[in-house]
């Protein structure tokens, strides 16, 4: 998996780019050591249908940021690319009565959880037939058939509300687990450390998985963390961590399989940071001036696209016209959903969506 | 018809609701080994154990969290803030998630919840434990806010915040918890938005609620010796707001005036005064008067809280202003 043997280097910021007062502790570096150990086995059957999933997500991205481009859905706009296999391999180990919250960047996570992508990008656009009719856009998307919680805008005040989720879960014994996602900037303000404290303390079945990108918006991880390493802090609540690479879809599957039965099984939550990298910037408006081309370079290396199609093509024994019939297919799917997006009607209600009178 | 006190009306509603419907639980601080940190909670942890009346620890941000999370999937919390002061740390929860995920989900997710506990003024606690906290929460579309002023309608309403589909900001008046009336033993509603008039006259409107209630109630009867007769109408609810009763009232007096215990910048009588004198124009015989507490934050000593906070002197001061006899 993600082995990348190119030997990475540091990354050193823009030379335009002002140096921090005061280094933070040399322990934290902004990269991220590819890990080496060997990838775990997968079936054809089991790999196509993610691989389709994180190249869905991806293409449905791409179409979004060239609609943004062309001033077909404003706001903010806040893409994945780059990260897919995190959101489809976490919530491949779910069931579908399991609960998913997330953050402002949640299409893919959406997506993963079932929402269909002519629903995303028609909210994107602000229309009618939107996932939620228009009154969220891209930071708020929810739907309770796929029991997706929803995508919350102010960054880790929806890790409490998973922690509420996974407590109904516990108080009424329906066997269900919660998977909150979130970024590594998420981990020092409060929402986080309350949301987890509470989770340890009262053992609910929650997930917390750390989307460490390595950069909250455009501040570095060693300028945010005093302790690189996000997990870590499921130490202070006695709480059970993992921390791996999320390049590869089948591992991130696999390890968020083990915490999330641990969660099933014996109401444990765990805390999982997995390593990743955003391909474009914080947002649309985001050029992504703090990081050098070197590094971005080197972590297109490591798309996770690209790893689960090699995968699909080498060790799955899936054909070139069989990945072929599954890029079509999710090309047709997206360009349908572009079509449905702009097509549908716009957005026409919002008062009936304050209160709930009987 | 039993007397009992405005704590023990507070419990009776949590006690019944919690009976009638096992999706109901009480969380908070001390509100179960210690039976509550005003005893509000008395008994219901032996009574419903420990899975449902949860105490937490010093988290008000995780724990109202927790509450809109489980309220999301279906439960309906009562989340107990030990004062409305500690709220503050937890204002993000309230305003960005329970009051606004019904909408943000276009109608897919209700958040079913009563987020209470005492607020206003109490005695000498100084100023962060002594403030009125209404105005910020009725600001916010897809909250409620209930208010009562009397043991009566505190279980009535706290019942129907309960049973509502949305979140509900329920602020217990601190200082009335010992106060005592009437209650009757068979189950009612009082249901929220609906004001009720306390004392019926003609001469001039008083609008109160919580605390200040009891406060123009005995500037009431004190005007009333010398043949004024003033109508008290306490709204109950802030948000809905019955604006009816209370433009009703004044059209019928044609003198109003608005008694509030938080401050008077952007103060919730400010409202009411834009309300009243937009329906009200024709039949005003002087200007809206409103009686605050002064703009500061809360003195400790007891002679300074007491030039703050509202006292039954200056509501006979307005009122005398009002019917120009000052």
């Amino acid at each position: 998996m993600g082995k990348s043997s190119t030997q990475s280097q540091a990354p050193t910021p823009p030379p335009d780019t002002p140096q921090p007062a005061v280094p933070s502790s040399s322990s934290v570096q902004n990269r991220f050591e590819p890990e080496d150990d060997a990838p775990e086995p997968a079936s054809k059957e089991e790999l196509l249908p993610l691989y389709r999933q994180i190249l869905a997500i991806r293409r449905m991205e791409e179409a979004a940021a060239k609609a943004y481009s062309q001033g077909k859905i404003g706001g903010f706009l806040h893409l994945i690319i780059g990260q897919e296999a995190v959101c489809v391999g976490a919530i491949g180990a779910l069931r579908p009565e399991d609960y998913v919250v997330a953050t402002y960047r949640e299409h893919g996570h959406a997506y993963a959880k079932g929402v269909s992508s002519r629903a995303i990008l028609a909210e994107l656009h602000g229309k009618k037939t939107g996932a939620v009719k228009g009154l969220g856009g891209s930071m708020h998307i929810f739907d309770k058939q796929t029991n997706f919680l929803g995508g919350y805008g102010i960054v880790g005040g929806h890790v409490p509300i998973a922690a509420g989720a996974g407590f109904a879960s516990k108080y009424r014994g329906d066997g269900r687990v919660t998977l909150c996602f979130f970024g590594e900037g998420s981990s020092t303000i409060g929402g986080f450390q309350e949301g987890i404290a509470l989770a340890a303390l009262w053992k609910l079945p929650v997930v917390f998985i750390c989307e460490n990108n390595l950069y909250s918006m455009g501040t570095p991880l060693y300028r945010s963390l005093a302790v690189e390493d996000v997990s870590m802090r499921a130490l202070a609540h006695g709480m059970a961590r993992d921390r791996f690479d999320g390049d590869d879809v089948i591992k991130v599957k696999r390890r968020i399989q083990i915490a999330v039965d641990r969660a099933r099984e014996t109401g444990e939550p765990t805390l999982v940071e997995v390593r990743t990298y955003r391909f474009r910037g914080h947002s649309m408006s985001d050029p992504g001036l703090y990081r050098t081309r070197e590094e971005v370079d080197e972590w297109k290396r490591r798309d996770p696209l690209g790893i689960a199609r090699r995968r699909l093509a080498e060790e799955c024994g899936a054909g070139e016209d069989e990945l072929r019939a599954v890029e079509d297919d999710v090309k047709q799917e997206i360009a349908d959903a572009v079509r449905f997006a702009e097509e549908s009607p716009a957005a026409d209600q919002y008062l009936p969506y304050v209160t709930r009178e009987a | 018809m039993p007397v009992i006190s405005y704590r023990e009306a507070l419990n009776h509603a949590i006690r019944e609701e919690m009976e009638r419907d096992e999706r109901v639980f009480l969380m908070g601080e001390e509100v179960g080994y210690y039976q509550g940190a005003y005893k509000v909670s008395q008994g219901l942890l032996q009574r419903f154990s420990e899975r449902r009346v949860i105490d937490a620890p010093i988290a008000e941000m995780g724990f109202a969290g927790v509450g809109i999370g489980a309220a999301m999937v279906g439960l309906r919390p009562i989340i107990e803030f030990m004062t409305f002061n500690f709220s503050l740390v937890a204002i993000d929860q309230i305003v960005n998630n329970a009051a606004k995920i019904y909408q943000m989900s276009a109608g897919q997710f209700t958040i079913p919840m009563v987020f209470r506990g005492p607020g206003g003024p109490a005695v000498q606690v100084a100023s962060q434990h002594s403030q009125a906290l209404e105005s910020f929460y009725s600001h916010v579309p897809g909250l409620k806010v209930a208010m009562p002023s009397t043991p009566y309608d505190a279980k009535g309403l706290l019942k129907s915040a309960v049973r509502d589909e949305n979140p509900v900001i329920f602020i217990e008046g601190e200082t009335l918890y010992n106060t005592t009336g009437e209650v009757p033993e068979d189950e009612y509603l009082v249901p929220l938005g609906q004001a009720e008039v306390k004392r019926q006259g003609q001469h001039v409107t008083l609008v109160a609620w919580s605390s200040m209630v009891p406060v123009c109630m005995a500037a009431a009867e004190k005007l009333a010796e010398d043949g004024i007769e003033a109508e008290v109408v306490d709204p109950r609810t802030l948000r809905p707001l019955d604006e009816a009763t209370i433009t009703a009232s004044v059209q019928k007096t044609g003198r109003c005036v608005i008694v509030e215990v938080g401050w008077p910048m952007c103060g919730y009588g400010a409202e009411i005064a834009y309300r009243v004198q937009r329906e009200c124009l024709d039949s005003l015989d002087a200007p809206i008067e409103r009686v605050t507490s002064d703009d500061v934050p809360m003195p400790y000593a007891i002679n300074l809280e007491r030039e703050v906070i509202p006292q039954v002197g200056e509501v006979i001061a307005a009122v005398e202003k009002v019917l120009y006899l000052d």
